[in-house]
């Protein structure tokens, strides 16, 4: 459900909940809470297989009806007003069991502590849509803009910072135009329009983009001064804080090329992806792989009869002749590959070391710092795995620096 | 679901370039070049194109085949763009077999010893240039007189002396300024224009006489990113600086630097086979001080050495550097330095 501790089971076979209500409670620090997106009867509580492929503890419940918990304001009149401390939303975050939906799931009540010692200076919203394809943010920015905008106002309470940026590529310029409207009312919180470029929506690059600041080697976006939350983040914060309802869904894309009806779905915790295809059309003939995710990061699905969880933006189908992949030829030092890489690596490099097993020439030559986007094997011509190889020298180099530190 | 669907690991798009696409792209950027030899050289340099293109790929076929035992890869199109790049570096003139032993050092010692298609270390089509111009030196620099058509096809060695000369402009340059004489009395004496070499009219090897035909080259590549600028422009900057400097400091010793971008194979050099993908730096830094590795050796040659040309020699000492190159000169890393801006 979540990056970190997995969190801990608080019902039992036979319960009654009610949506919202807790279902099972952080960890410790990194860690999030869980709430029920139904109501209905616990029917069991066992493994099940999530959208990675591997198999996961999960609450089943028996849906009856919709009964929300009575200390949810389920009126949609926006609460602009919000007086609180900063530990108090903190709380309030951290209770609502919210995580970043930008798709990297970390819990955001850890990412509003600020390590000591260390100050954050500006407030960074990501609107920039992190893959082609997907477009729940765009919609979310269009249809609860109010809600995120008094939703940064908090994030910047709870941050204790005085400016805001909410960055959007200029391929949306009614989402610059909309949000530009609303923050005319919040002096502190500017929308900044955006050169369409992807991974800017890695949290680093959004960063570089915004405030021409890098992030350096395995440090922290607090490291030069920076917070950066999802705008459906914020959305998710506007909806704990000011209506007390916890993190229970999510605005899902679900698109293809061969799909009938592509849309976006406001979708509960825990609904099978199945289920969104069929309300978008049902599986189109000429399906080849069903993507959690978009096309670039995305993690392709066995069983589409997964769950929605918090990390998933997007559900992507692409048809046969797209899902294969294309014969691998000999690299041929066109360096590509160097160019594209918004990190400054070398995947040819990385391939090669790693197909030796060199793990600690990989580790100087950076392999720790790859975001994954896959603009090295988009862009190779001889269509090289080079992410998958780095993808493994990173577990293997991981691996070296634990062992190290013990 | 009944239906079996794929699983791999992301990402899941392509951007369809391929190796043969990018290979078909360079011989279409050898086009105008090839043309412009065609209406010099006439049918002696399609001959020599034809069979240096032949050669080439009926080696690459051969060796992998039944010597290296592996599937044949010749439709990648990497063969081809070595073949017209061989051509390009010969005389129209040269009797069959050398153009053959040519094409065989060019992809079998060149390319197919070090494992093939984006392992060798040197220019394919410059090893076989070298390895003939260091065997057959009177042949390699017998040039025809440009008659289009009419130009004899002269494949024995009965009546070479006729009907070709051996002046490129740079020999010319070079012999005249051995024996005392300017520069500027050397290109009056001989009815030497920058027209006439902007325009292809001047002796030389195939694919090097046409500076114009290069440049359309060198912009269909650039417009279509098959090449970066860094390359080309390091080595054509370099030279205009350092010849521009010897000019400065005697007119009559050392000629201008347009003289130098537009005769010999410089721009040859600089825009095909400088840039070549497999013997050249992976990064952009690594890449301009090749270049200007480059233009400094092939001045310093051309100037100051026994050859009036050294361009094919400065790629291939280059080349054999990037390796160097490639360890020491690294791309910059996201965070490498804090910015604060």
């Amino acid at each position: 459900m979540h990056l970190g501790v997995p969190a801990k089971c608080l019902v039992n076979k036979g319960d009654e909940v009610k949506v919202g209500q807790l279902l099972a409670s952080a960890d410790g620090f990194v860690s999030a809470n869980i709430h029920s997106p139904f109501s209905g009867t616990v029917l069991k509580i066992d493994k099940a297989l999530d959208a990675s492929g591997y198999k996961r503890d999960a609450v089943f419940i028996g849906v009856k009806g919709d009964e929300w918990l009575s200390t949810i304001d389920t009126s949609t009149q926006l609460k602009k007003d919000c007086r609180l401390d900063p530990a108090e939303i903190i709380h309030r975050i951290n209770e609502a069991g919210i995580v970043g939906l930008g798709g990297a799931t970390f819990p955001s009540h850890v990412k509003l502590t600020i390590p000591r010692g260390k100050k954050a200076e500006y407030l960074l919203i990501n609107g920039v849509e992190c893959e082609p394809y997907l477009t729940s943010d765009h919609v979310l920015m269009l249809e609860k803009g109010e809600e995120l905008v008094v939703g940064v106002s908090i994030l910047m309470r709870a941050l204790n910072v005085e400016q805001a940026v909410i960055g959007i590529e200029n391929n949306k310029p009614d989402a610059i135009a909309h949000l530009r409207e609303i923050v005319t009312g919040f002096p502190n919180i500017s929308v900044q329009a955006l050169q369409v470029k992807y991974p800017q929506g890695g949290e680093k690059q959004l960063i570089k983009a915004v405030l021409n600041r890098e992030v350096p080697s395995g440090g922290l976006p607090v490291d030069v001064g920076a917070v950066v939350f999802n705008v459906g983040t914020a959305v998710a914060v506007y909806d704990a804080v000011q209506k007390n309802k916890p993190l229970i869904e999510r605005v899902v894309t679900i698109t293809g090329k061969s799909l009938t009806t592509p849309a976006n779905y406001r979708v509960r915790f825990g609904t099978p992806v199945s289920a969104l295809i069929e309300a978008a059309g049902g599986l189109p003939e000429d399906t080849g792989k069903v993507i959690n995710g978009g096309p670039m990061m995305g993690k392709a699905l066995a069983d589409p009869g997964v769950p929605v969880v918090k990390g998933s933006s997007g559900i992507l189908i692409l048809p046969e002749p797209e899902a294969a992949r294309r014969q691998t030829e000999p690299c041929i030092r066109c360096s590509r590959c160097v160019s594209v890489c918004p990190m400054g690596l070398e995947p040819y490099l990385l391939m090669v070391l790693g197909q030796k097993s060199l793990h600690e020439r990989m580790e100087n030559e950076k392999v720790m710092d790859c975001i994954e986007c896959g603009s090295c094997s988009y862009t190779c011509p001889s269509s090289r795995p080079l992410l998958d190889y780095i993808r493994l020298g990173k577990a293997e180099v991981g691996k070296m620096i634990r062992s190290r530190k013990k | 679901m009944n239906k079996l669907i794929t699983v791999s690991p992301s990402p899941h798009a392509h951007s369809g370039e391929s190796v043969s696409k990018l290979m078909y792209g360079v011989v279409i950027a050898l086009l105008p070049a090839m043309l412009v030899s065609f209406w010099f050289f006439g049918m002696g340099a399609i001959y020599v194109t034809l069979l240096s293109v032949a050669s080439c790929v009926l080696f690459e076929f051969l060796i992998q085949k039944y010597i290296l035992k592996k599937e044949p890869r010749i439709s990648d199109g990497s063969a081809i763009v070595t073949g017209v790049l061989l051509a390009f570096n010969l005389p129209s003139s040269l009797p069959p077999f050398i153009i053959i032993v040519g094409a065989l050092v060019a992809i079998g010692i060149g390319k197919l010893t070090f494992g093939g298609l984006g392992n060798n270390p040197f220019n394919p089509a410059l090893v076989g240039r070298v390895f003939l111009l260091l065997s057959f030196p009177t042949r390699m620099t017998k040039f025809p007189k440009l008659e289009g058509f009419n130009t004899p096809v002269i494949l024995s060695d009965s009546n070479i002396s006729d009907a070709t000369t051996g002046a490129t402009p740079l020999g010319i340059i070079k012999e005249g300024l051995g024996s005392g004489e300017t520069i500027s009395s050397l290109m009056e004496k001989n009815h030497l224009g920058y027209a006439d070499f902007f325009m292809g009219n001047t002796g030389g090897s195939l694919g090097e006489i046409a500076a114009f035909a290069l440049i359309l080259g060198l912009i269909f590549m650039l417009a279509r990113k098959i090449i970066t600028w860094h390359i080309p422009v390091s080595i054509i900057g370099t030279v205009i600086i350092f010849t521009g400097i010897l000019f400065l400091a005697d007119p009559n010793q050392y000629a201008d630097p347009l003289f130098h971008i537009l005769t010999g194979g410089l721009l040859l050099g600089a825009i095909f086979m400088a840039t070549d993908y497999v013997t050249s730096p992976m990064t952009p830094v690594g890449q301009i001080i090749y270049g200007v590795g480059i233009a400094l050796i092939t001045v310093i040659i051309r100037v100051f050495g026994a050859y009036p040309e050294g361009i094919s020699f400065a790629i291939l000492i280059m080349n054999a550097f990037v390796p160097l190159i490639n360890r020491y000169i690294k791309p910059k890393r996201f965070g490498e330095e804090v910015k604060n801006g």
